[in-house]
């Protein structure tokens, strides 16, 4: 694997805040990362882990109750931590793109799919009419949409759940981003479904060169695609590891434990479990580590 | 054992849908004749992709929908709800969780009175007696006395599908049909939830249905599997027989596609990039 000098994207020290009900809530705490070109970042941990929400946050995409601080927050070098919104609308959709994990309610019913990729493509593409609609319907050819010139004027819920993805990754493919993030864009598919999708993600960030991090909870997931894994918990992150070593040789307690729990995994007739970390049981992650 | 709980013969359901003023109306073959037989302590799981008709069947064995033809036979007995309503001693025998915990359970409604339901509805346990049951319920799914008197939204998604479990359990059913039940939670809640289903199998001999599209999970859990393909049981048999020797191209299509956590393929699909 080649890896240029900077990376895509990088993140140092990265807190997001709420303010909640019940006191302050920190639901990324301290998190560094990067990705590099040409490379498959899984982001792999339970609901609460705080694995969208960083993301999020990178994408400016977060609510203003929300604190986010970061002692750096880079894309290629250039800090993005401040950006004023109308530089911020330049960079999101153009160069980092994001897929959501509910396709049919990603998109937005009231519009037909073509247009919705159309509008990508005029906010950040100096094409004609004419060229884009070309570049439409080639994106629906690289996704793998069957008869694209016919879906240009579909709307969301004439398609099924893997087709709705299909087009979310065309629409999040269509100005060529350095970087993609996909956030769980398999889990409401089928596993054939789901399968066909991946392909298509490694295949496409392969052939385009992207980086792209795939944020997941699935383990089968992260071992089909990834090629550098963080492991979070409780907005922490516990482990980072290459993939191969990951697997092999997990250093952390909380991902042996994670890794134990697969169903495939099981030796005897019951299933080790990882220890009930309910509200009321505020387990320190670290005690165990 | 040879006791045998649940039996369909040939069991089919259609849909009309349409036939408003501009359409004609279409039938949709939901299921297309579905033979099963199931031994009292089993575990029989139904595989297949979204539309194939899971669900369908499962709200056919729990007595909500009737099928179009053919048989069910619970403990023995023919099923007819078309006929009038089932006595609840019938109703008492088959119990349903779904997929989803968040879902399922009212949110205005305390867990014990969750629980309790099902008592009042069913009038068979006296009044004094239903507290001390939901209690006794709460210890053996994990949950302490305590909660009682909480609201889900006060619980985890794993706690919520444990109560959802509870529940079912209430009227000591032989049968449970489990319609997705962990695929609405964490890989490490996951785990749990398929223990206590273990547990309370071996301690009250209890029969499942258990529908899900997650092989390893299937794999883990089953004595026989159903592969369903667009409302047709493709593939049934045990479950060695089923995974080590699959007959029908979409069960070898389901397998190939099933996402593979061990070091063996990882180091395969690594070593096929770098080419």
């Amino acid at each position: 694997m080649t890896k240029a000098d900077t990376p895509l994207l990088e993140i140092e020290n990265l807190t997001v805040e709420f303010d909640t009900a019940s006191g302050n809530l920190k639901a990324v705490d301290g998190v560094s990362l990067s990705v590099h070109e040409r490379e498959v970042l899984a982001i792999v941990g339970e609901s609460g882990s705080g694995k969208s929400v960083s993301m999020l946050a990178v994408m400016g995409l977060l609510p203003w109750t929300a604190r986010v601080t970061a002692d750096a927050l880079r894309f290629q070098g250039r800090d993005i931590s401040n950006l004023t919104s109308s530089e911020r609308r330049k960079l999101v959709g153009k160069d980092v793109a994001m897929i959501f994990q509910e396709p049919i309610a990603s998109l937005n019913p009231c519009f037909t799919v073509g247009f919705q990729i159309d509008e990508t493509l005029r906010e950040h593409t100096k094409l004609n009419k004419r060229e884009r609609r070309d570049r439409t319907i080639e994106l629906f050819e690289a996704v793998g949409l069957p008869n694209p010139e016919d879906r240009l004027s579909a709307y969301p819920h004439q398609m099924s759940g893997g087709q709705c993805q299909r087009v979310m990754i065309a629409m999040a493919i269509a100005c060529d981003p350095k970087l993609l993030i996909a956030d769980e864009p398999t889990t409401a598919l089928d596993v054939t479904i789901q399968k066909q999708i991946l392909d298509l993600l490694v295949d496409l960030q392969a052939e385009k060169n992207m980086g792209m991090i795939m944020i997941t909870h699935d383990m089968g997931v992260v071992a089909e695609t990834a090629d550098r894994v963080i492991v979070k918990y409780k907005g922490r992150k516990m482990e980072e590891a290459d993939v191969l070593s990951l697997f092999e040789n997990p250093q952390n307690s909380y991902t042996k434990a994670l890794l134990s729990a697969l169903p495939e995994n099981a030796t005897g007739d019951r299933l080790p479990t990882v220890t009930d970390l309910t509200f009321e049981q505020q387990a320190n992650p670290e005690a165990s580590a | 054992m040879s006791e045998i709980v649940l039996e369909t013969r040939n069991v089919t359901r259609d849909y009309s849908i349409g036939g408003g003023l501009f359409s004609k109306q279409k039938t949709v073959h939901a299921l297309k004749g579905i033979d099963l037989k199931l031994e009292k302590g089993k575990t029989l799981a139904v595989v297949g992709e979204s539309g194939c008709g899971k669900s369908t069947l499962a709200r056919i064995i729990t007595m909500i929908d009737a099928p179009t033809s053919g048989e069910v036979l619970i403990d023995g007995q023919p099923v007819d709800i078309t006929a009038g309503p089932l006595s609840s001693e019938m109703r008492r025998k088959v119990q349903i969780v779904f997929q989803n915990p968040y879902g399922s359970l009212n949110p205005r409604q305390k867990i014990g009175d969750v629980l309790m339901e099902p008592l009042n509805i069913d009038g068979s346990v006296p009044v004094s007696e239903r507290r001390e049951r939901a209690m006794g319920m709460l210890e053996k799914i994990g949950l302490l006395p305590e909660h009682f008197n909480r609201y889900p939204h006060m619980f985890s998604g794993g706690q919520r599908q444990r109560i959802a479990i509870a529940r079912a359990l209430m009227l000591n059913p032989q049968l449970l049909v489990l319609d997705e039940p962990v695929s609405a939670l964490d890989l490490s809640v996951q785990a749990q939830v398929l223990n206590l289903l273990a547990d309370l199998q071996d301690e009250f001999s209890l029969t499942y249905v258990f529908i899900s599209h997650d092989l390893s999970v299937v794999r883990y859990i089953a004595d026989e599997v159903m592969v369903m393909y667009f409302g047709e049981a493709v593939e049934y048999g045990t479950r060695d027989e089923v995974f080590s020797n699959p007959q029908h191209n979409y069960t070898k299509t389901l397998f190939a596609a099933t996402p593979r956590a061990d070091v063996e393929s990882i180091k395969k699909r690594l070593a096929a990039k770098v080419a």
